[in-house]
This record gives C-alpha cells, structure tokens and sequence, in this order.
C-alpha cells in the first residue's frame, strides 16, 4: 500500500459512478436531447469510473510500471512524446493503411461488380471469398515484406489483400438485395443494365458496402501494424510497438496504443457518419422509437 | 444445391491455381536469367520455365512445392511414426490449435456472460455496450506482444497468454451475436411466458436461451476464426520456437519461403476445418431444437 487514500479515493468515485449509472439508466424520459444526453453521459461515465479504478489500483497497490502503468504516466509520456507518434502515425496511418485501404476496397468492389455481371462466376466466387475471408491473411505478412522490401509499400500489400475479400463478398451480396419488384419496375422502365445497376442495386447494395468498410477499417489498421512486426524500417506504430516493448519501456508501448485505437475509432466513426448520410433511407437509421 | 455450386467452386479454383503457377513462372524467372547471365549463358523460356517450379528458395513457390512440403512434415511424419516431432507441421499446429481452442472457449463464456448481463440490466446495456464496440474498432492485435511480455513477466508462459489474445479477439462477435439472440423472442412469446408467472430465470431457460441459439453459431464461426489469427499473432513477438506463427517468424527470418507457405495453407486448412465443424455442429443443434434455418 503506496497510497491508501488514493486508492479509496478512486474505490469511492467508481461506486459513485456506478450509482449514477444506475439511476441515470432508470430516467424515462420524453425530450429527444434530454435521452440521447443520458445515452452519452452513461458510457463516458462508465469509462472514467474504469480508469479511476485504473489509477486507483496501479498507485495505490504501487503496481510496478513494467506491467501495467497508470494512466497519468501514459498521459504524460503522450503530451511529452508527439513528434515521435507523429512520425509513426504518418508511416504506419496515412501511408500504409489508408493508400491500402482505398486500393483494397476499390479493387473488391470492382471485382463486384464484374463478378455481378455472370451467374456462373457469382455461385464460385461466393463460397470461395466466405472461406478466405475467415482465414488468418494476416500470414502473408512476411511473403509481402519480402517481396516488397520494408518500407510501408508492403505494408500497403498486406492492407489490399486484408480489405478486397471482405469488400468482395459484402458487395456482391448487397447487389443481389434490391427486392424483385423493384427489378421488375426497372424492367418495364427498359432501363439498360448499367441504368438499372447504377440507380437501384447500387443504392440497395450501400448497406452491405458500408459494413464492409466499417469492418476493413479495423482489419487495415491491425494489418499495417502486424506487418512491421516482420520488418520495418525504424518508424512506424508496429515498430515503436515492438521496439519499446523489448526495453520494457510500456509506457510508449501503451501511448502508441492510444493513438492506434484513436486513429481506429475516428475512422470508424467518420465511415458511420458517412453511411448516415448515404443509407439515410434504411430501417435502422430511422429513430429508435 | 451442391451440385449446382461445385461447378463453378472448381472452375474458380482453378482459375486461382492457374493464376499461381504463372506468378511463380513470372516471379521467379528473373533468378534465372540472372544466374545464367552471370555464368554468360544463354537461357531460352523453355529451359526457364521448369527451373521456376524447383528453386530452393522461390519468391513464390510453385503450389506442388508447396504441397510436397506439407506433406513431408505431416504425411511422411506420420508414416515414419513420429507424428509430434518438432519438425513436424502437426505438432506446430496442435500447440496453435490448443491456445486458439482454449482461448475460444473462454471468449465464448465471457461473450454468452456478458449478453446476459446486457439484455437483463439496462444499467449494463448503456455503460457497457458501446464500450464493447468501441473495443473493437481498436487494433487489439497490436497490444498482443504487450500481454505476451507482460505476462510472462509475472511467470505466465507457454499457453495462457496466446489464449488470453484469442480471447479478446472472439468475446466480441459472441457478446453482439448473443445480445440480438437473446433479445429475438417475439413480444407475443414473452407476454406468455408473463401469463405464466415465470421467473426470470426460467423465461431465460425456457425461451430467451433456446431462442439464441442459431445466433450463438452463427457468431461462433466468426468467433473461431478470430480465435486462430490471435494465437497465431500471439506466437510472433517473444519469438516462440513452436507454433505456425512461429514457423511463419522463422521462414521469414531465414527466407524460407516453401516453409512460410506450407505453414501458411496448414493455418487455412485449420481456420477451414474448424469452421465447418463448428458449422455442423450448429446444423445439427438447430435441427435437434426444430429451427430449420440460422438466422443472421
């Protein structure tokens, strides 16, 4: 016991939280704001309760740093550390992952709609993309390191393999969702295949297409950063990741972590404000109640 | 309905064998015209294009190579009666498959946990719940070396911790899939269930659990797949000496590419199986149960 009071101080304020969870959670309300503020205000609360449970227990048992620092210590060592996560952020993010996202998607959603046009290659291709699609790609890792040396160039292979079957298979399926009716009224429209593609099973496929993008955003980001665990050059996250955690110096380990899981979660949620404004149409963007 | 698909699998997977051999063709021949350039040699395409499906260390080894390898470190292994030697592929994958199993198993108990923590406690549900997707638009597999090192700092070795990864990596899928299972009983069928005064515990046994249960396949094929790229993951970064992974480190390491392909197909072959398997057994759960169809 470093620091008794601490400790109890941050025990106290996580039951605090708890209880006004419980109680927030039990508010019927009418006004729209007034809920979707509680909605918000429940889950932040909950998260600041974990990490002043965090802190509480790292201090006050004086759990030593190496296995786990407090959140404080991480806090600083981020503010004190920006150039170097810059530099890594731009390697690892904005070259390897996005030019790997934006040419994986492309190319599955292509290859979709190529796919689309012939029955015959639509029944081989599906089955075949489900399987590939739930195994570990993440094993070409090191064929594409050496195939495309260390810099973030492989890094961007391993993305575009990651992102094209998950985008494949969610595309073609979403081309198939339009309803039959709608396909007959294009019919009687006599609207060209391209007509009908693009101003129905395209709109009708955005559901599926976002999904895809949603869960590729993920995919990419633990792709790039696997990667440079096979070679990389001396930036990037994958390599400060491993670097660090060699010197036993967690603390960088885990500030690199915060910003791959911030880099993770804006990106998800710019693609989801993206698929509300796109899919405003579907079922489930319409209000809950 | 299978007839009418293995026409077109073949085709599409011969396309894709087709479309392998001429990349190793084309990768692999400038090793060629190179070495007979340094020894001032002509070398025509025709002499070329065996010496591409035999090179020791191809950029892309021929598929038959890579057959040949994989069976030389388990079928041959085998019949020599020496199935678990270090050497062989079989033993790399048991130590991968245990860790991904044993992880899978507690991922899918703290996913079934969890949901029925969220669809009983609103409390749960609105604190909860967004954290839990919040979790996974998180690069998880980054923090794997950490836990790796981390934990055998504090004596965890071997199993455990790959299975801690695997664990992280399949309670997700389960805890969505089970929250929407659980919550799939019609109004209609819970208002019964309320005319009948039962308990909470026994409109659980009775109705929400049997009711979740195509969901609960459903996300577990996710789940398992997830599971095997934790434990595969999970053996890189402490530089395991067993495991796929492992061997995948070494081929890499050493520039052996036959062996980072053959462990590279075993690990799919292994995703496969356990798929199907956990896919049947949800065929034959749902039919026992009367659900003719998983629902998604």
């Amino acid at each position: 016991m470093q620091e008794p009071g601490l400790l109890i101080g941050c025990i106290i304020f996580w039951l605090a939280a708890w209880y006004a969870n419980t109680r927030l959670a039990s508010i019927e309300t009418r006004s729209r704001t007034l809920s979707l503020l509680i909605n918000l205000a429940i889950p932040i609360l909950f998260g600041a309760a974990i990490i002043a449970l965090w802190e509480g227990i790292t201090r006050g048992f004086g759990v030593p740093p190496v296995i786990l620092p407090p959140p404080s210590a991480i806090w600083e060592r981020i503010i004190s550390s920006i150039p170097m996560l810059w530099s890594d952020f731009v390697q690892t993010y904005l070259k390897a992952v996005v030019s790997g996202y934006v040419m994986g998607c492309t190319l599955g959603f292509l290859t979709a709609v190529l796919v689309d046009r012939s029955p015959f290659w639509k029944a081989g291709v599906m089955p075949i993309g489900n399987l590939v699609s739930a195994l570990p790609i993440i094993g070409i890792a090191p064929i594409m390191v050496m195939w495309f040396g260390f810099d973030w160039q492989s890094k961007a292979a391993v993305v575009i393999v990651m992102t094209f079957f998950p985008m494949l298979v969610n595309t073609v399926a979403g081309l198939n969702a339009a309803g039959h009716m709608e396909r007959d009224l294009m019919h009687t429209y006599a609207a060209t295949r391209g007509q009908s593609l693009l101003k129905l099973r395209l709109p009708a496929a955005m559901p599926f297409i976002f999904n895809a993008l949603k869960i590729n955003s993920t995919l990419a980001l633990i792709g790039a950063i696997v990667a440079e665990f096979f070679g990389t050059p001396i930036v990037g996250m994958g390599f400060r990741i491993s670097a660090e955690i060699g010197r036993l110096n967690v603390d960088m380990v885990w500030a690199t972590i915060f910003v791959a899981a911030l880099a993770g979660s804006l990106s998800y949620g710019l693609i989801a404000l993206l698929e509300r404004a796109v899919t405003f149409w579907h079922p489930s963007m319409r209000s809950q109640r | 309905m299978i007839r009418s698909r293995l026409f077109p699998i073949t085709a599409v997977v011969t396309l894709i064998i087709a479309v392998w051999y001429a990349g190793a063709v084309f990768l692999n021949a400038t090793f060629e015209y190179q070495s007979a350039a340094r020894a001032d040699q002509q070398i025509t395409f025709a002499e070329v294009l065996p010496k591409t499906m035999a090179q020791e260390r191809p950029v892309l080894p021929a598929p038959h190579q890579v057959a040949q390898e994989i069976w030389k470190t388990t079928g041959e292994m085998i019949q020599r009666g020496r199935p678990f030697s270090k050497r062989s592929l079989i033993y790399h994958s048991w130590v991968t498959l245990s860790a991904t199993l044993l992880g899978f198993v507690m991922g899918t108990l703290l996913g079934i946990l969890l949901a029925i923590g969220i669809v009983h406690s609103r409390v749960m549900a609105k604190s909860v719940m967004p954290w839990v997707i919040t979790s996974q638009t998180i690069p998880i597999l980054a923090i794997a070396p950490m836990i790796i090192v981390v934990l055998a700092s504090v004596g965890m070795t071997g199993l455990l911790p790959k299975s801690f990864i695997s664990m992280y990596l399949s309670f997700f899928p389960v805890t969505v899939g089970m929250v929407k299972g659980l919550r799939s009983p019609e109004v209609m069928h819970m208002d019964l269930m309320h005319t009948y005064s039962a308990s909470p515990v026994q409109t659980f046994w009775k109705l929400r659990w049997p009711s979740s249960l195509p969901y609960l396949f459903t996300s577990m094929k996710i789940g398992i797949a997830a599971s095997l790229v934790g434990a595969i993951v999970g053996e890189l970064p402490t530089g395991a000496v067993s495991g796929l992974g492992a061997r995948l480190l070494a081929g890499s390491y050493y520039g052996q590419t036959v062996q980072i392909w053959s462990a590279l197909i075993l690990a799919a072959i292994c995703a496969g199986l356990l798929v199907t398997l956990i896919g049947m057994i949800g065929d034959r759960v749902n039919k026992r149960m009367g659900i003719r169809e998983a629902t998604n």
